[in-house]
């Protein structure tokens, strides 16, 4: 497919860490509007690495990145990027930092500069929207896990991004809070990159699988029979 | 204030889990903590017993009106009086002055007996009222009071990641120690123990430093740029403003008891 279409692309990234050495070694790869990219690779393979250079958390040892029609090197580029592309985090708590719910979702519209009824409306749309109404006086950190995931998920669609980045959404999710995520992310018109560990899970849900292994990106076979299309 | 905010494991608050809301419930939060400061003021700068007479009935007052549980409110006020023990016991032996008795060759002064004493009330007006009125708003509440109140922002947001992450950061702690109970791990006094706890106390500070970046990149990919908003709109009822009437006056009272 051509630059054009690609939401974001990114060509020859390379990355290293002082003691784990080489993670990235000029690794190509494009996102297109309607996919859902399953990364795999083996633990401390680089998956986060590689999402976090996506949206500048991390400086690119060399490559280049092009996300939304444009070139991204430095950190004022990659401010509009993090407005548009919905990181989910690892750990919830790592995302939910406000004391309440409500307050955590807006957060996000907020620091696009909407206003406050506006940031509100939208929070409880979005928790709405992800059958979490009611949720929004609850305390975060009192959250079961299933909850703080729905609800980091809120505070990431909340800010209306083109594009979705997860990191390992089902971790730690029992099959019950599991399958209402990947309900919920069926649902969900953006692009993807999902990082998971779990088969059933990237089965589910992915259109294509990219494995990062000894710091090269592969492209996985397409072929398997329980692969869904989308 | 939803409920479960007010009683969440890191609340400080000093009334029942369940308790009805009390007259200083009602009064706006940074109302309380303009008139605790005042009052403070008032009563450490007092060196007059009748003033500080005064002062600790205020306090029991305003902890009466809040509705304090005893229980809690005893216990705190104690953990305090741990801290004032040392120095009730020492300061007669340590001020100059006429002596009023001698033990083991040592002289105690009167004076000194004196101003411990005058301490000792100080602490307790103070300390029952800051128990009353601002020991029952949730810390998150206080926070966004104090932000009102034109709070530097970094000590604001450094009490609300506090309250915030405090609870965090003491599930580490425990998952840590059990693990390390889970092999058979037991405090003794040896070199191993020292050892396993530095450890642990080191780990805790390592995980909770990569926590606290993992958290800023989670704020920056949200657009995160130097800027909280708040949301609750703290408004003066008539109830605020009829509180004020009296405790304004008596403060004055207690101020003017000085000078006469």
């Amino acid at each position: 497919m051509s630059e054009q279409n690609a939401i974001i692309k990114v060509t020859g990234l390379s990355y290293r860490y002082p003691r784990r050495g080489v993670v990235l070694d000029s690794v190509d790869f494009a996102l297109h509007a309607g996919e859902r990219v399953a990364l795999t690779g083996p633990n401390g393979a680089g998956k986060t690495t590689l999402l976090h250079l996506l949206v500048g958390l991390k400086k690119a040892k060399a490559g280049d990145i092009w996300a939304f029609g444009e070139s991204r090197s430095e950190e004022k580029q990659f401010i509009d990027v993090r407005a548009r592309a919905g990181f989910l985090f690892q750990d919830p708590d790592d995302q939910l930092f406000c004391p309440t719910v409500l307050e955590d979702v807006a957060f996000g519209p907020l620091n696009l500069g909407k206003s406050r009824e506006e940031a509100l409306k939208i929070a409880s749309e979005t928790l709405a929207s992800l059958g979490m109404e009611g949720f929004e006086e609850r305390i975060t950190h009192q959250l079961s896990g299933g909850e703080k995931r729905m609800i980091t998920l809120a505070s990431v669609l909340a800010m209306e991004p083109e594009v979705l980045l997860l990191d390992e959404p089902s971790n730690a999710l029992d099959s019950d809070a599991r399958q209402r995520l990947i309900d919920t992310l069926l649902g969900l018109p953006q692009a993807m990159i999902i990082i998971s560990h779990d088969p059933d899970f990237i089965a589910q849900l992915a259109t294509r699988e990219v494995r990062l292994e000894d710091a090269k990106l592969r492209a996985v076979n397409l072929t398997e029979p329980q692969r869904v299309t989308a | 204030m939803p409920q479960f905010l007010e009683h969440s494991g890191t609340s400080w608050k000093g009334q029942k889990v369940k308790h009805d809301q009390s007259l200083i419930d009602r009064l706006d939060p940074r109302l309380r903590v303009v008139l605790v400061t005042l009052f403070a003021f008032a009563t450490v700068l007092s060196h007059n017993f009748i003033v500080l007479t005064v002062a600790v009935i205020a306090g029991f007052l305003l902890a009466i009106l809040a509705q304090l549980n005893v229980k809690r409110t005893l216990r705190r006020v104690i953990a305090m009086d741990m801290f004032m023990i040392f120095l009730i016991i020492l300061l007669p032996f340590t001020t100059p002055g006429e002596t009023w008795f001698t033990l083991f060759g040592l002289s105690a002064s009167k004076d000194g007996f004196l101003h411990a004493l005058m301490i000792l009330l100080k602490a307790h007006a103070v300390v029952l009222s800051l128990l009353a009125l601002v020991g029952t708003i949730s810390a998150t509440t206080l926070g966004h009071a104090l932000a009102h109140l034109r709070v530097p922002d970094k000590l604001v947001h450094l009490m609300l990641f506090t309250v915030r992450y405090l609870e965090v950061i003491g599930q580490e702690y425990k998952r840590m120690r059990r693990a390390m109970q889970a092999r058979a791990f037991v405090l003794r006094t040896d070199m191993h123990t020292w050892r396993s706890i530095g450890y642990l106390i080191g780990m805790l500070l390592v995980h909770s430093l990569e926590r606290s970046e993992r958290i800023m990149d989670a704020m920056k990919c949200r657009g995160y740029k130097g800027q909280f908003y708040l949301f609750d709109d703290m408004r003066m009822g008539r109830e605020d403003y009829r509180f004020i009437a009296i405790f304004v006056p008596f403060l004055c009272i207690l101020t003017g008891l000085n000078f006469i």
